[in-house]
């Protein structure tokens, strides 16, 4: 089955007064139709340059030296900007983080989720209304004709969030990028966003790459997990095959820092060290530094992918594996 | 209805300040150095002569009584006579304030114009040659001053080039005013169908307002470049260019909507500024306004008249900054909201 998307080889480097920062290096990942793959990795890890870089929003001081991104048979990053914009939001779309502060804080959600629908085809001016309506009605707003007319500052963070859904969703999307989609949320909205974008993503048949730091969130909503390391992916397997043996000393330190319902919090440990400064010269492996394992040939230069012999759709990168 | 009541309340809030004003521009002209008393009374008049004339103006009673008599008046609508015009204030004021407001509207707009998309161009493209020119000409606008704008102006286009009339007020001997309707040549030759005399003005408020122009244009194109800068990185463009929106959308209806906020507050005060370099402009262009009204008036030591021109001047900063929080509802529901 070919992928959905498919992150290849994709290094991306700032420019910026502190030098160039090697943000992510030969990434790769790649989602199949309808799939979840969550991306997990502690914060400055490079989630959401790896998903900037997918979507065509990285900013002006960003640099691609390597790397391919095809979605649907298309090379997102040779595309031009005008085939680009009829992909996004069309095709693909992704809601952040903050959902407060991404959305316009001076135009009414329904006149934002208008921009878009009649962005991405022709809607007579009454149905785009109408359509807007739907959208909110979708991603189960209460009283959607009357919150067309609010402005973000009179709702609530989880109805904002439910807002980006509404404008990530309303051209029925085949990808969604939720990037931290419930960090800042308060807890009880948090467990419905996640549930309100399973059960979105089931409906629709919608692929979702699922970025977040929490482990435990991952294994409960993707098919897949990949863990990324200071801009390197370190680990992708299926999630019950990741749990069940992480073959990557990263993998088994984030998990031993997860809170499940066997462990007390107090056993939890995080995992010691931090990430590399990204703006000097790095080792092969940016683990190697904070890794109980290492050996001398960590250092070696080549590739460093391996599969598990026993399960051939789970990866790592390490040469000392556990 | 809730907006008229939001603007009544804006008026009665501005009451303490204009009695402020009031007071402190009544305090001044009596601490400033002259006696109106001995110069009206001539250069010939004896002490003898000069106590009646001090009497006559009034100048002998004690301070509170003075204050009192003149806040009275005002009350009444009576602003006091100019000593050196021998006209009511409120006549002279009512007179020349048009010919202000037109050049100063008239500059402003000018630097809008210019500014706006200026600034708009320079943040969009960082560091290319239009980003260089708005630094060239903000560094520019804010080492000029404003007379020396003005006489470079009439010195290259009416001097060497002949191409504009002489700077020497809003019309030349063979062109009469328009009936006055608004009292902006401009506005008024247009509803009187005067293509002549529409031209005509339009000749002779140019560089003066250009002037204007070119020193408003600098804190606007700054400020409009900086906002738009603000504006283009944050989370809802992003949203927005995620979404695939089209440049222009995400330009105007997202960007510049959002940067307008903080250039409003900055057209406030440049508007301020520009009454203020307005006095130097009309002494240079021979603008009949309230400007070079005022300057004469404090050579005078005539009183009434600079206390009628700074009361004009306050009751112009207090439209001003009503105009300004009623556009800022107009663009922003979080401000109209909350009154
Ligand atoms: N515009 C930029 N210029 C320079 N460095 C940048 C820029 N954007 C991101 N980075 C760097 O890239 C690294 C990865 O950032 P990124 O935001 O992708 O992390 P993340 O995994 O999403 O973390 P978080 O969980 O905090 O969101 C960080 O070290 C950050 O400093
Ligand atoms: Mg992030």
């Amino acid at each position: 089955m070919s992928a959905l998307l498919e992150v290849s080889d994709l290094s991306v480097e700032f420019r910026s007064r502190a030098g160039t920062v090697h943000v992510l290096d030969h990434v790769a990942l790649s989602i199949a139709r309808g799939e979840t793959l969550a991306v997990v990795g502690e914060s400055g890890s490079g989630k959401s340059v790896a998903a900037f870089s997918i979507m065509g929003i990285l900013d002006d001081a960003a640099r691609i030296p390597n790397g391919q991104v095809q979605f649907g048979g298309m090379d997102l990053l040779n595309a031009n900007r005008r085939d680009l914009d009829e992909v996004r939001g069309r095709e693909m779309a992704m809601i952040f983080q903050s959902p407060r502060t991404a959305l316009n804080p001076i135009r009414k959600v329904g006149h934002q989720i208008e921009d878009v629908l009649r962005r991405h085809g022709p809607v007579a001016r009454g149905d785009a209304k109408r359509r807007a309506i739907e959208a909110l009605e979708q991603v189960r707003i209460p009283d959607p004709a009357r919150r067309y007319d609010a402005y973000p500052f009179e709702l609530s963070g989880g109805l904002c969030q439910r807002v980006m859904i509404a404008i990530a969703l309303c051209c029925k999307p085949r990808l969604l990028i939720a990037d931290e989609p419930i960090t800042g949320l308060d807890v009880t909205t948090q467990a419905t966003i996640m549930d309100l974008l399973a059960e979105l993503g089931r409906e629709t048949g919608l692929a979702t790459l699922l970025i977040t730091h929490d482990l435990a969130l991952a294994s409960q909503y993707a098919d897949r997990i990949a863990v990324m390391h200071a801009g390197q992916v370190v680990e992708t397997a299926p999630t019950a095959s990741l749990f069940a043996a992480p073959r990557h000393p990263y993998t088994a330190g984030l998990m031993a820092a997860t809170p499940t319902s066997t462990t007390s919090l107090d056993a939890l440990e995080s995992v010691p060290g931090r990430i590399p400064p990204l703006n000097a010269d790095l080792p092969v492996c940016r683990f190697a530094e904070r890794c109980p394992r290492r050996v001398a040939e960590c250092d070696d230069p080549g590739p460093r992918f391996d599969a598990d012999v026993q399960a051939p759709d789970h990866y790592f990168a390490c040469r000392r594996p556990l | 209805m809730s907006g008229l009541a939001t603007i009544a309340k804006r008026l009665l809030e501005a009451l303490p300040t204009l009695f402020g004003v009031i007071l402190v521009t009544f305090m001044l002209t009596r601490a400033l150095p002259g006696d109106p008393a001995v110069f009206y009374a001539g250069p010939a008049a004896d002490a003898e002569s000069i106590a009646q004339v001090r009497h006559a103006m009034g100048l002998d009673r004690s301070l509170p009584v003075q204050f009192a008599s003149y806040v009275e008046g005002l009350a009444a609508g009576d602003w006091g006579v100019s000593l050196s015009t021998g006209r009511d204030v409120t006549e002279e004021l009512s007179r020349r304030l048009p010919a202000s407001l037109e050049l100063t509207l008239l500059g402003l707009l000018i630097a809008i114009v210019v500014a706006i998309p200026l600034g708009v161009l320079a943040a969009t493209r960082p560091n290319s040659w239009v980003d260089h020119i708005c630094r060239i000409i903000v560094t520019t606008g804010v080492s000029m001053p404003v007379f020396f704008t003005g006489l470079l102006l009439v010195y290259v286009f009416y001097y060497l080039l002949g191409w504009a009339p002489a700077p020497l007020g809003r019309l030349d001997f063979m062109h009469i005013a328009p009936d006055r309707v608004t009292g902006l040549y401009l506005v008024d030759s247009l509803i009187a169908g005067d293509v002549e005399v529409f031209r005509a003005s339009l000749a002779h408020i140019f560089l003066p307002a250009l002037t204007l122009g070119i020193f408003a244009l600098a804190p606007i194109a700054r400020m409009t470049r900086a906002a738009m800068l603000d504006v283009l990185s944050s989370d809802y463009i992003r949203t927005a260019r995620a979404s695939g929106l089209a440049t222009r959308t995400v330009l105007f209806t997202y960007a510049l909507r959002n940067a307008l906020l903080s250039v409003l507050t900055t057209l406030g005060m440049v508007f301020s500024f520009l009454l203020g370099a307005n006095v130097l402009v009309e002494k240079v262009f021979s603008w009949p306004g309230i400007g070079s009204f005022a300057i004469d008036a404090l050579v005078a030591s005539d009183y009434a008249a600079v206390q009628g021109f700074v009361l004009a001047m306050a009751l112009l900063f207090v439209t001003l900054n009503l105009t300004i929080d009623l556009l800022y509802a107009v663009i922003d529901p979080r401000i109209r909201a909350a009154s």
